[in-house]
């Protein structure tokens, strides 16, 4: 484009608000944090340097690992349960013609709904009186009698449950538009050779899809790192720790016990992760696999 | 004839599994709705099922318990706001970058792109503290600001991703005619960029009418507060009377399903870009 090539100051005029806000709300305060990661500020009062002595005590303190331990347990849980069920959803999907769009509705809808809502409704299911509690003890899982929420056992996989719940959906979608682009040629030539449905998914739709696929897992990584709101809303993180996770641990030392430097540290290492992901990631693209 | 008998048969098992599965994504959210309408009455006899009478009232008695006059008119003021705020700095910023390309943009992207990364919880904090200083806690235009700047990123990318296929010849007519860049900003670009623009706002619109976690932390004035933090609150206060709440839940979630009807497509399309390369 040339039509502006003379005056390319303007150009920068339309991206400054942009910049300017995203720095005011983002960009200034993580660089600030990333400095407070170092000191043992309260919030009030002198700011003192520490050095690494944040993370030192962070990597002492058994709350923080037993939280980093339930994020790694909620990946591989967002990477298995809701990324099979959503490949099998929108495979059989593609298999049918009618009621297509119904099944999508369907599926997507609970990725619309709040936080708050979806934790509502799954507290109340899984109430002991009011809920399917009663239903569960007479078919014999006496586990989900009482509700997996306020149990130590269950805490972290129902809370991971109802997130869960709510964000397959998404990845239907999102498969659905990648089975699409598939050529249908390829399943002509299966049908004559006669695969069945399952060889069809595994040599032809699978590596066809791969893209998103790969893609799919990498915001799954990345958006188990700040998991909050259903940990928050549902068991606060308890009982008794058992349902922990970092986002949690940071809010408590933030927002209750105001230790800044400590949960900037949290948040420091956070931010670490998630870039070495998307890093790891990007190296792989450039390396030369297709994602 | 043959195929399509084939192709029939074998889609009834499909059917079978996907429905099993649009049952567990929908059951749930029907029990609400039944239980909004339902009499508090008849939770302990029926706690799941359709109700027997139908009891609108809940609706009614949820909206004066939870003073959701104040309440409704604090989110909406949230949507609206961010929406436009968001949406100005968003579209200026996509017209840039699509269009302008000024020297260095690639800077400016690469920023953004590693904005949307950045985990709320680093930066959190010593944004409360900012926000604190400058007097901005508990008050709609500080949250406003957080959510523009949250959202801008991704507005601005699919703004970008519309706009950069918006014929060149047409701006560079424009130009031969002596409109500036501004005139062809708002003559041209924005007006036929008016699908991405109502996209992009959906999306925006949903997530700070749906967003939990700044407004919990930045306005705890309850006269401030917006619908999702008031539900929360209000789960707390009316924890036994199921009817009040699911009215409440209810009344959160009406806006959004009578939207989706409308914009299904736009809604998904709009949700799943991010997860989808050109």
């Amino acid at each position: 484009m040339n039509f502006l090539s003379n005056k390319s100051y303007i150009a920068w005029y339309f991206v400054i608000p942009v910049v300017f806000i995203h720095l005011f709300v983002i960009g200034i305060p993580s660089i600030l944090s990333l400095a407070l990661c170092l000191t043992d500020w309260s919030g009030l009062g002198k700011i003192n340097y520490v050095g690494f002595e944040n993370f030192i005590e962070l990597f002492d303190d058994r709350y923080f690992k037993k939280a980093i331990f339930h994020n790694i347990l909620w990946t591989i849980i967002f990477l298995t349960v809701p990324v099979c069920i959503a490949l099998m959803c929108a495979y059989l999907l593609t298999g049918i013609k009618r009621g297509q769009m119904f099944y999508r509705l369907a599926f997507f809808f609970p990725y619309m709904l709040a936080s708050v809502v979806n934790c509502q409704i799954w507290k109340y299911l899984f109430h002991p009186i009011h809920g399917l509690g009663g239903f569960f003890e007479s078919i014999g899982i006496e586990a989900l009698a009482s509700s997996p929420f306020t149990t130590k056992e269950t805490s972290l996989y129902a809370a991971a449950f109802v997130d869960g719940w709510h964000f397959w959906g998404f990845l239907v979608v999102i498969y659905l538009t990648g089975m699409y682009q598939v050529d249908n040629h390829l399943y002509e030539a299966a049908d004559i050779e006669g695969a069945s449905k399952f060889q069809k998914f595994r040599y032809i739709t699978l590596p066809m899809i791969r893209p998103i696929f790969i893609f799919s897992l990498m915001i799954i990584i990345i958006w188990s790192v700040p998991v909050f709101d259903y940990v928050y809303i549902l068991t606060g993180g308890g009982p008794a720790y058992s349902s922990e996770v970092v986002a949690n641990y940071l809010y408590t030392h933030a927002f209750v016990r105001f230790n800044v430097g400590y949960a900037s540290a949290v948040g420091t290492l956070m931010f670490i992760y998630v870039i070495f992901i998307v890093g790891i990631f990007g190296l792989l693209r450039k390396l030369g696999w297709e994602i | 004839m043959l195929v399509s008998n084939f192709r029939r048969k074998e889609a009834i098992p499909n059917h079978f599994i996907l429905i099993l599965f649009a049952l567990l994504a929908v059951l749930p959210i029907l029990v609400l709705f039944f239980n909004s309408i339902k009499p508090f009455s008849e939770f302990g006899l029926n706690p799941l099922g359709p109700p027997s009478e139908i009891r609108l009232q809940n609706f009614p008695d949820a909206w004066i318990a939870g003073e959701y006059t104040k309440i409704f008119f604090n989110s909406a003021k949230l949507v609206f706001g961010s929406v436009i705020l968001c949406l100005a700095v968003s579209s200026l910023a996509g017209f840039s970058l699509a269009k302008l390309n000024p020297k260095g943009s690639a800077v400016i992207a690469i920023y953004l792109l590693v904005g949307i990364s950045i985990p709320a919880q680093l930066y959190i904090l010593p944004l409360f503290l900012l926000w604190k200083e400058l007097s901005l806690l508990n008050t709609h235009i500080g949250l406003i600001i957080i959510y523009s700047a949250l959202n801008a990123p991704f507005a601005t990318f699919l703004i970008r991703s519309y706009m950069i296929r918006l014929p060149d010849e047409l701006f560079d007519a424009a130009k031969l005619d002596g409109a500036n860049t501004f005139q062809i900003f708002f003559r041209i670009a924005l007006p036929l960029s008016w699908p991405v623009i109502l996209t992009a706002g959906l999306i925006i619109g949903l997530a700070v009418w749906n967003e939990f976690l700044f407004a919990l932390t930045f306005i705890t004035d309850p006269n401030f507060k917006p619908m999702a933090t008031i539900l929360f609150s209000f789960q707390a206060r009316f924890e036994n009377n199921y009817a009040l709440q699911s009215a409440a839940a209810i009344m959160m979630v009406a806006p959004v399903a009578i939207l989706f009807m409308l914009f299904q497509r736009r809604f998904i399309s709009g949700l799943t870009s991010g997860g989808l390369k050109e």
